[in-house]
């Protein structure tokens, strides 16, 4: 019994890893090593395609501008969520369902309906190729996401709490900072992550919204497959590198991941 | 669920939400609307047409087509990743540090950009120099996705249980890691088989996660985008053109924004039908459960 376990989640963790080994594999051959020989590991071991990312702005910059976006719509998203998901789940107000039901339509909308009417708009108002721009656009489907997750964890919390503060002559806001959010601090990590994942992962809108100055990685690495050739042991580098802050976050949260992935509504 | 006061000046909490949200959501949505009922012919010059396009997509084999394949899909990865996801979930270490390890190597490829996704399977199974492409052509079967239709599906859907399937398994192992201990024990009480135990405890306290994840999973391939064109480009042919891929191929590469409106809306109206069921849903088992 015990043994079949650990064969069927290895077997599985081994599918899943076999696509970013080779991803590894290709990044530390050169070029002609991969169009040349085939080889489970490297036989030229180089870092060539690694020492390219590091020292060229274009490539570089890409992972800046990643990062700069995904942390602005991270915070706007959480801090905006905090308030409304405390609303829906502790008061009754004209139209909350209907409200809660229309926000989670946004986080179903396809992107690539909202692809051109977003860049027409983005440009319209002057943030086209912004970081800005780019956060606020992935806010449709971050900020439904979540009040959702934050509204289950919020819910879980006893409301003698909240009766208790104001008992204790607390103002809302001061219980709100002071009392509230660090009670629910694991749902605030839980629902970060998720935001930062969804931000990080999505490039539909982050294409189309930037040109050249917020220009994400993602970009970069489908204009150098079509301009430059098929340079693929530098996409396979770069792609290697977007996997590293994705693993940083899942490490520091990962004791509420399943939590998180049950949406608090476990 | 707690019982909520009826308070108005609630609207005041979740006003910035609505602003923001009703910014990215509805402006956009009036283009489209727009855009759906006009024909331009450049220059900013626009002529009412009604709802001629809406007809003409409805009529189009094209996107019947691509619905078709859409819908197929959808049906296929669901399929796949929710028995695996379970059975994945089922054998997952409870406690010491395989927990971890499991977690963290498994929510791995979620947080993965979705276009490195499509550009690493373009790699591991190109039939020259991929892992996969060579392993299968080594066993004598005829591969290679850039060409062969049926490859090219195959090598889409695989990329998506890939990718996802984990998603399934850490909910499904949220879920079995809310049930107490004692239904356990009074199931060995009783003498529950394996199987028993999963068909009259497990699946039972599993159906509220199993509804989130199927229907998340649903909704989501129903608007997979970038994997697909990454890896094929929505080829060959148009084996693996879904509705988004058609929807953007349309719209910036023809730019028949009439034609290519009116199938957006047609497309989320099809998305929102999908997501009032999922609500509807999810609602009835939370009042069914507490």
């Amino acid at each position: 019994m015990k043994t079949r376990s650990t064969i069927i989640v290895t077997v599985y963790i081994v599918f899943l890893m076999l696509p970013i080994y080779w991803l590894l594999n290709m990044s530390f051959k050169t070029t002609n090593e991969i169009l040349g020989t085939f080889s489970l590991w490297p036989v030229e071991f180089t870092l060539e395609n690694y020492i390219k990312i590091f020292t060229d702005p274009t490539w570089y910059n890409g992972y800046i501008n990643s990062l700069a976006y995904v942390s602005l719509n991270t915070v706007l998203s959480v801090s905006v969520a905090l308030p409304a998901a405390y609303a829906f789940s502790r008061y009754r107000f004209l139209g909350d369902k209907h409200l809660f039901f229309w926000l989670l339509t946004n986080r179903m909308a396809p992107p690539a309906v909202f692809a051109l009417p977003f860049f027409q708009l983005y440009s319209a108002i002057d943030l086209f190729d912004t970081h800005i721009a780019v956060a606020l656009s992935h806010c449709l489907f971050n900020i439904p996401l979540a009040v959702w997750i934050l509204e289950g964890f919020m819910s879980g919390i006893p409301k003698e709490l909240d009766e208790t503060a104001y008992i204790d002559g607390h103002s809302f806001w001061r219980f709100f900072l002071k009392i509230f959010v660090p009670t629910i601090s694991a749902g605030i990590g839980v629902t970060a992550f998720f935001c930062f994942m969804f931000s990080w992962v999505e490039m539909l809108l982050a294409k189309s919204l930037t040109a050249v100055a917020a220009k994400p990685i993602a970009a970069t690495m489908t204009r150098t497959a079509s301009t430059a050739g098929y340079e693929l042991g530098l996409l396979a580098a770069a792609g290697a590198l977007t996997i590293i802050p994705g693993a940083i976050v899942i490490y520091f949260v990962r004791n509420y991941i399943a939590k998180g992935f049950a949406l608090g509504r476990v | 669920m707690i019982d909520r006061v009826s308070n108005q000046k609630a609207w005041l909490m979740v006003l910035p939400v609505i602003l923001l949200v009703a910014f990215n959501a509805i402006i956009p949505l009036m283009t489209v609307v727009n855009y759906s009922v006009q024909e331009t012919f450049g220059n900013n010059v626009f002529f009412w047409e009604g709802m001629k396009w809406f007809e003409e997509v409805l009529r189009s084999e094209r996107f019947h087509a691509s619905l078709g394949r859409q819908i197929l899909f959808s049906f296929t990865i669901l399929i796949i990743e929710v028995p695996l996801g379970i059975l994945v979930a089922l054998n997952m270490p409870r406690r010491g540090i395989g927990v971890s390890i499991c977690l963290v190597l498994m929510a791995l490829p979620l947080l993965i950009p979705w276009n490195v996704v499509g550009a690493m399977w373009n790699i591991f199974a190109l039939p020259d120099i991929g892992l996969l492409g060579r392993a299968i052509n080594g066993m004598g079967i005829e591969y290679n996705f850039t060409q062969n239709p049926v490859s090219a599906w195959l090598t889409v859907v695989a990329m998506d249980v890939w990718h996802w399937t984990s998603l399934v398994a850490l909910l499904s192992y949220a879920g079995l890691c809310a049930i107490p201990d004692p239904y356990y024990q009074a199931a060995k009480i009783d003498g529950a088989g394996r199987w028993q135990i999963f068909r009259h405890i497990e699946l039972p306290k599993l159906k509220r996660v199993l509804t989130i994840a199927i229907l998340l999973r649903f909704m989501d391939s129903f608007m997979i985008y970038t994997e697909p064109f990454v890896l094929t480009g929505g080829g060959p042919g148009n084996t693996t053109t879904f509705l988004s891929i058609d929807l953007v191929k349309i719209a910036l590469g023809q730019f028949d924004l009439g034609p290519a409106a009116a199938m957006s809306l047609i497309y989320f109206l099809i998305v929102l039908l999908l997501c009032w069921v999922f609500y509807t849903l999810m609602m009835r088992s939370e009042s069914n459960t507490s």
